[in-house]
């Protein structure tokens, strides 16, 4: 936990530190715990906590990089990143201009959104049946 | 696009498909302050919701309101969910004007009694009606006339919620606000100079959502956005608690990113959601601009003293040293106060430091 709490406090000159870094891993640790005890999920809006310029550069610098990466392309780019940490995603979405419409990190073994879904199957199905006729 | 469509079968006709309107009710949920877990609840509600009918006025008012919700015309969640209404009359969007556009709005009010959202931006002049009048028709009986048939009114921009800068001292108009004028409907004000787009979304995605009005504070706002101060959420706030303040817009404490209290920030005293939601698709808001909170989404925020006077002495816990500081700055403000005319042009001119005091008495 020593490196985590490095990235997470350390701010170069200048910067802003609110000490909200640190209370969101807490957070995530514990969600990651339920999430392998009870298999329930969690989702954590980061629009509404306060975050100085650069604390979000360090939370993500703080979850780090895993081994799974979605683009998504829906209504607008999004992009979920699984961290580090295997269960706890980083997802953003923006819209067609490329701004950022929400963020969030989700605590699970894989968020909802990336799994295609009945409806847009059933669509895909008709669209293929139509071709093959 | 027909009215008869659910909300959900309007975006699919737009070629949305379901996983981006999941993405769409997951942004919306943060657009109303709601917890992410709510998200799935928005799509079962929103995919049945029919479009409802928004008549939308304008009175006293700049347009600034109407610029901040429209600006983007890209698809946003604002764009969607204003896309998902049926604005039935917005004179200043709507080409048609006169009385082609005042037959629309007695159409949609004759065709959607009781049901319609009215949107007003703006105060209304009770002085001489002449001050304000729409294809001849007086403000306030514009607002009585189409207040009787609406489901509930939405009160957008400090000058429709409070009477905002037409109600400023002297108050030649006679400026009034919508609560002022209308007892007799629910009345959400959704004040703010502009309001921030997602919460004029947010109010309306909620009433899409769950055929009620959110829950609201005493001044009539929505407790999701407007509960918390500026000040409770800042990001500058650690450095209010240990008494670290700017002293001016380019000292060490303003490069260091220190509080702006000093500089007259009204963020204490102002309920909005500018420091979590932001602005800009959450680039940033004003106190991380590095200028002060001028406290827009009160009632008589243009009246309250100066936007660069410092609200009363820190009444927190904070250290000696900031009480040392706040003593220091006292001090040091009669001095500048006294200061002649002459010596502050002189200053400009060897481009001194300007504090302050100096713009509060700058003529
Ligand atoms: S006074 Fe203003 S800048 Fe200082 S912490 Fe409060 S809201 Fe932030």
């Amino acid at each position: 936990m020593d490196e985590i709490a490095h990235t997470a406090t350390c701010a170069s000159p200048g910067e802003v530190v609110t000490g909200n870094v640190m209370p969101i891993l807490h957070q995530v640790r514990h969600a990651l715990h339920d999430l392998l005890e009870t298999g329930k999920s969690e989702v954590i809006d980061l629009r509404s906590i306060p975050m100085g310029p650069g604390e979000e550069g360090r939370l993500a610098e703080a979850l780090g990089k895993g081994e799974v990466e979605v683009r998504m392309s829906a209504l607008g780019p999004s992009e979920i990143i699984e961290t580090r940490y295997p269960g706890v995603w980083l997802v953003t979405h923006f819209n067609n201009d490329n701004e950022i419409i929400g963020k969030f990190i989700e605590i699970c073994a894989i968020p909802g959104l990336v799994m295609a879904q009945d409806e847009d199957i059933r669509a895909g199905l008709v669209q293929l049946n139509e071709q093959l006729t | 696009m027909s009215k008869d469509l659910t909300i959900g079968e309007a975006l699919r006709q737009r070629g949305v498909s379901r996983r981006g309107f999941l993405k769409f009710c997951a942004a919306t949920a943060s657009m109303m302050a709601l917890p992410p877990g709510m998200a799935p609840v928005i799509a079962a509600a929103l995919e049945k919701a029919r479009r409802p009918s928004v008549i939308w006025l304008s009175f006293q008012e700049c347009t600034g309101c109407t610029e901040s919700l429209t600006r983007s015309h890209s698809p946003t969640v604002e764009g969607l969910i204003f896309d998902t209404i049926s604005l039935d009359y917005h004179h200043t969007l709507q080409a048609a004007a006169g009385d082609a556009a005042e037959a629309a709005r007695v159409a949609a009010m004759e065709e959607n009694y009781g049901n319609y959202i009215l949107v007003v931006d703006g105060s209304i002049p009770t002085g001489n009606p002449g001050f304000s009048t729409i294809a001849g028709i007086s403000n306030l009986d514009m607002l009585r006339e189409t207040a009787a048939g609406a489901a509930a009114i939405v009160s957008v921009g400090t000058c429709a919620a409070y009477g905002g800068i037409p109600h400023a001292n002297p108050n030649p108009t006679g400026a009034a606000s919508v609560s002022d004028l209308v007892s007799d409907k629910p009345i959400i004000n959704v004040p703010g100079c502009p309001p921030i787009p997602v919460v004029i979304t947010g109010v309306l995605a909620h009433y899409l959502t769950f055929g009620t009005i959110p829950e609201l504070d005493d001044l009539g706002r929505p407790r999701a956005h407007y509960g918390q101060s500026i000040h409770d959420r800042c990001y500058r706030r650690p450095f209010y608690d240990k008494g670290l303040f700017a002293e001016t817009f380019d000292d060490e404490g303003a490069k260091k990113g220190w509080c702006l209290y000093k500089l007259g920030c009204k963020g204490p005293t102002t309920y909005n959601a500018c420091a979590t939601t932001k602005w800009n698709e959450g680039t940033s808001f004003p106190i991380e601009s590095g200028h002060p909170c001028l406290g827009c989404s009160e009632p008589d925020f243009w009246d309250g003293g100066g936007f660069y006077k410092a609200l009363s002495t820190p009444t927190a816990d904070i250290t000696r040293t900031a009480v040392y500081a706040v003593g220091a700055g006292a001090a040091a403000g009669i001095a500048l106060g006294a200061m002649n005319r002459t010596k502050q042009k002189r200053m400009a001119k060897e481009h001194e430091k300007v504090t302050i005091d100096d713009l509060e008495k700058g003529d």
